[in-house]
């Protein structure tokens, strides 16, 4: 085990109700990274980062978190980590102040008053303090959770969908800090479905159904997928779309507003699919485009579907 | 159905669309059916109360614990002794040749008679000295008392008839060659404020500390807040004492205020230790959070947090000796009752308020309380989750 590790799971697995919900897990974060955790919804990221920080116990599997066994060690390793759920679950009733006082009590913090005056500095929470938790809207929300969970100044932060349902400049702000925690040698394993902050990550681990299908550096991933892309582009793209779908060799047929993606792994048939296209329905564009993050998850997504039923 | 609408005054729209209203309920129907432990409660508690209740509940004391204190042992009060016995209606559970032993059982309830038979009884009959049996009951409850004081009259009565007769068929006469004396103790005046009041407190005390904290954890599971506090470091024990302290305080102004409403209100005298009276009710209220977050470590809902306090609260009532008299009730019923906390609380406050008792006296209600206590906490800690399993 590698002090370098932060979190250094492997095989851990979950079932609830017979069916298999995390499926023999590993992962790997080395210190200071930001880990991003991608995945369809239901895939299982939710409950993989509840048995990271110990808030449900593995059938089966080991693992170390911060060096600290990831079963026996739960109640340190809690005291080290900072978890901030998909839900809003501070308390709504309670002022920001007092949500933040509360969680510094429990963790024990000296200078208790000192660090919830930073805290709220840090997040421009300051003016607000004495608004209650409930009242807030969904980025001022978010950056409260942000604060609370990193209040006892953890190692490692766990974020389960911080940024969903949050305007793009809130989502911005939040990465910002993010970064600056990274820089500051937190690391960070955090899931989402915003491809635009997936690319923000040093590394991504990819699940569905349970079962990771990919974990490589962000920069890694469009050549080993190896997708090739085409962009189709016009009005109107029905009659195209119908075409690329019934053409041989096309995986993914994906609609970005007045375009189409078409990909797959067979370059040469995905060329011949656009050319196709542009002799019947002449009025489209076509063009030779890399694959972004955004094919190749939904790329991802349709094949783990096809692996799962 | 179309009726005009005066929307001026406010009156409720009454354009009724009936697949609407069939819509909601049928959508609240699949709900009460997803909800199965909710109905399984609706279901299961009206049996088992009507069971419970109905067998448990008499109004008719029989075997009623009397001590005896008796200053002569002869044919005629042995005789008499052994008519009450087999009436039924009290049970001897002592017999005494001193004073102060028999006084102490009424006192601190072993016994809810003491009949005491002179010395020279039978020799004073004899010679026409009408001499006196004294039956002192316990009226603290004078409904239950009242009842019970008139059978064991009657009953003492028919044991010298049967002895009356041969050589002894002179004293068969009226008036009886004796005297029967009715002393009511502790409540002579018979006033029902004096038993209630005070039981009353146990009454509040039990409905409002069992369910402000039987949602004490459901409030945060419902709210998701449960994985924030599960996240940090804190321990069930911390959880349980930080969430059920506030309210000892909460029943603390309770107890203040029944008191003075008790005192000025109903002039009931208080008449025992206040240092036991603290202790009891502090135990008392102890019991009670604890039951109500062993609830809310078992119930999911707030719903089903409700349905299991009322669960607790109606034996609390009727099983207790609050509404109706503990001793008539039989054996089973009787061994539910002490499981209650209310029942050790009714006794100690009655002994203290009404009977004078002191912290000698309600030793036999405190240890209960305390070992319920002991027990729920310990049940409601091993039901408490770390987890989110």
């Amino acid at each position: 085990m590698s002090d370098a590790l932060v979190i250094d799971v492997a095989g851990l697995t979950k079932s609830y109700g017979g069916r298999r919900v995390v499926d023999n897990f590993d992962l790997q974060v080395p210190r200071g990274a930001i880990y991003g955790f991608l995945g369809p919804n239901g895939s299982g990221k939710t409950t993989t980062i509840r048995m990271v920080c110990g808030l449900l116990k593995p059938e089966s599997g080991a693992g170390s978190v911060l060096g600290l066994d990831v079963i026996a060690d739960s109640l340190r390793i809690k005291e080290r980590v900072g978890y901030m759920t998909q839900k809003f679950s501070l308390y709504e009733d309670l002022s920001i102040r007092e949500n933040l006082e509360f969680i510094a009590r429990l963790y024990g913090l000296d200078r208790r008053v000192a660090r919830v005056d930073q805290a709220l500095i840090d997040l421009g929470l300051a003016e607000r303090q004495a608004q209650l938790a409930g009242k807030l809207s969904g980025g001022w929300k978010q950056r409260l959770a942000l604060a609370a969970c990193m209040i006892h100044e953890p190692e490692l932060l766990l974020l389960d969908e911080p940024t969903a349902g949050v305007d793009p400049k809130a989502r911005r702000d939040f990465w910002d800090q993010i970064r600056r925690y990274s820089a500051q040698g937190v690391t960070t394993l955090v899931s989402t479905h915003y491809m635009d902050e997936a690319v923000q990550c040093d590394s991504i681990a990819y699940i569905a159904y349970g079962k990771k299908l990919l974990d490589a550096p962000t920069a890694e991933i469009p050549k080993k997928i190896g997708l090739a892309c085409w962009r189709i582009a016009g009005r109107p793209l029905q009659q195209a779309q119908k075409l690329l779908e019934a053409a041989p060799g096309v995986e993914l047929v994906a609609r970005f507003g007045a375009e189409i993606h078409v990909c797959g792994h067979d370059g040469a048939a995905i060329e011949r699919a656009a050319i196709q296209v542009k002799r019947e329905q002449p009025h489209v564009e076509i063009e030779r485009i890399e694959a972004g993050f955004e094919e190749i998850f939904i790329y991802l997504m349709a094949e783990s579907r096809d692996n799962f039923q | 159905m179309k009726l005009p609408r005066i929307p001026a005054l406010g009156l409720p729209d009454l354009d009724l669309s009936w697949s609407r209203v069939f819509a909601v309920f049928l959508k609240e129907l699949v709900q009460m059916r997803r909800d199965r432990p909710t109905f399984a409660i609706m279901i299961v508690m009206p049996i088992l109360q009507l069971i419970l209740f109905g067998y448990a509940i008499n109004n008719d004391p029989r075997h009623l614990p009397a001590v005896i204190e008796m200053r002569e042992d002869g044919p005629m009060t042995r005789a008499f002794l052994a008519s009450l016995q087999a009436s039924t209606y009290i049970d001897i559970v002592a017999v005494s040749t001193r004073e102060d032993e028999a006084e102490a059982m009424l006192r601190s309830g072993e016994a809810t008679f003491l009949i005491s038979i002179p010395a020279g009884f039978e020799r004073r009959i004899v010679r026409g000295e009408r001499p006196q049996i004294l039956i002192a009951a316990d009226a603290s409850d004078p409904v239950a008392a009242g009842g019970a004081i008139g059978a064991v009259e009657r009953v003492a009565q028919q044991a010298f008839a049967t002895e009356f007769e041969g050589p002894l068929a002179f004293l068969a006469r009226t008036p009886a060659p004796y005297e029967i004396v009715v002393h009511r103790r502790y409540n002579p005046a018979g006033e029902t404020a004096f038993n209630i009041v005070p039981a009353l407190l146990g009454i509040i005390l039990t409905m409002t500390m069992v369910m402000i904290t039987s949602i004490a954890l459901i409030r945060e599971t419902e709210r998701g807040t449960m994985e924030t506090l599960l996240a940090t470091p804190v321990r069930p024990l911390e959880v349980m004492i930080g969430k059920t302290a506030p309210y000892i305080g909460v029943g603390a102004v309770q107890v203040v205020i029944v008191l003075l409403v008790a005192n000025v209100l109903f002039q009931i005298p208080f008449t025992g230790s206040m240092i036991a009276f603290l202790l009891g009710v502090t135990l008392f209220i102890f019991a009670n959070l604890m039951l109500g977050y062993l609830i809310s470590t078992m119930a999911t809902t707030q719903m089903q947090a409700m349905q299991l306090t009322f669960f607790i609260f109606l034996p609390s009532m009727l099983l207790s000796g609050f509404m109706f008299p503990f001793q008539a009730m039989p054996e089973w019923a009787r061994m539910i009752g002490e499981t209650l906390p209310i029942t050790h609380f009714l006794r100690l406050v009655r002994e203290i308020v009404l009977k004078g008792a002191g912290l000698t006296d309600i030793v036999n209600d405190l240890w209960p309380l305390a070992l319920i206590t002991l027990v729920l906490a310990t049940l409601a800690l091993l039901r408490f989750r770390r987890t989110l399993d």
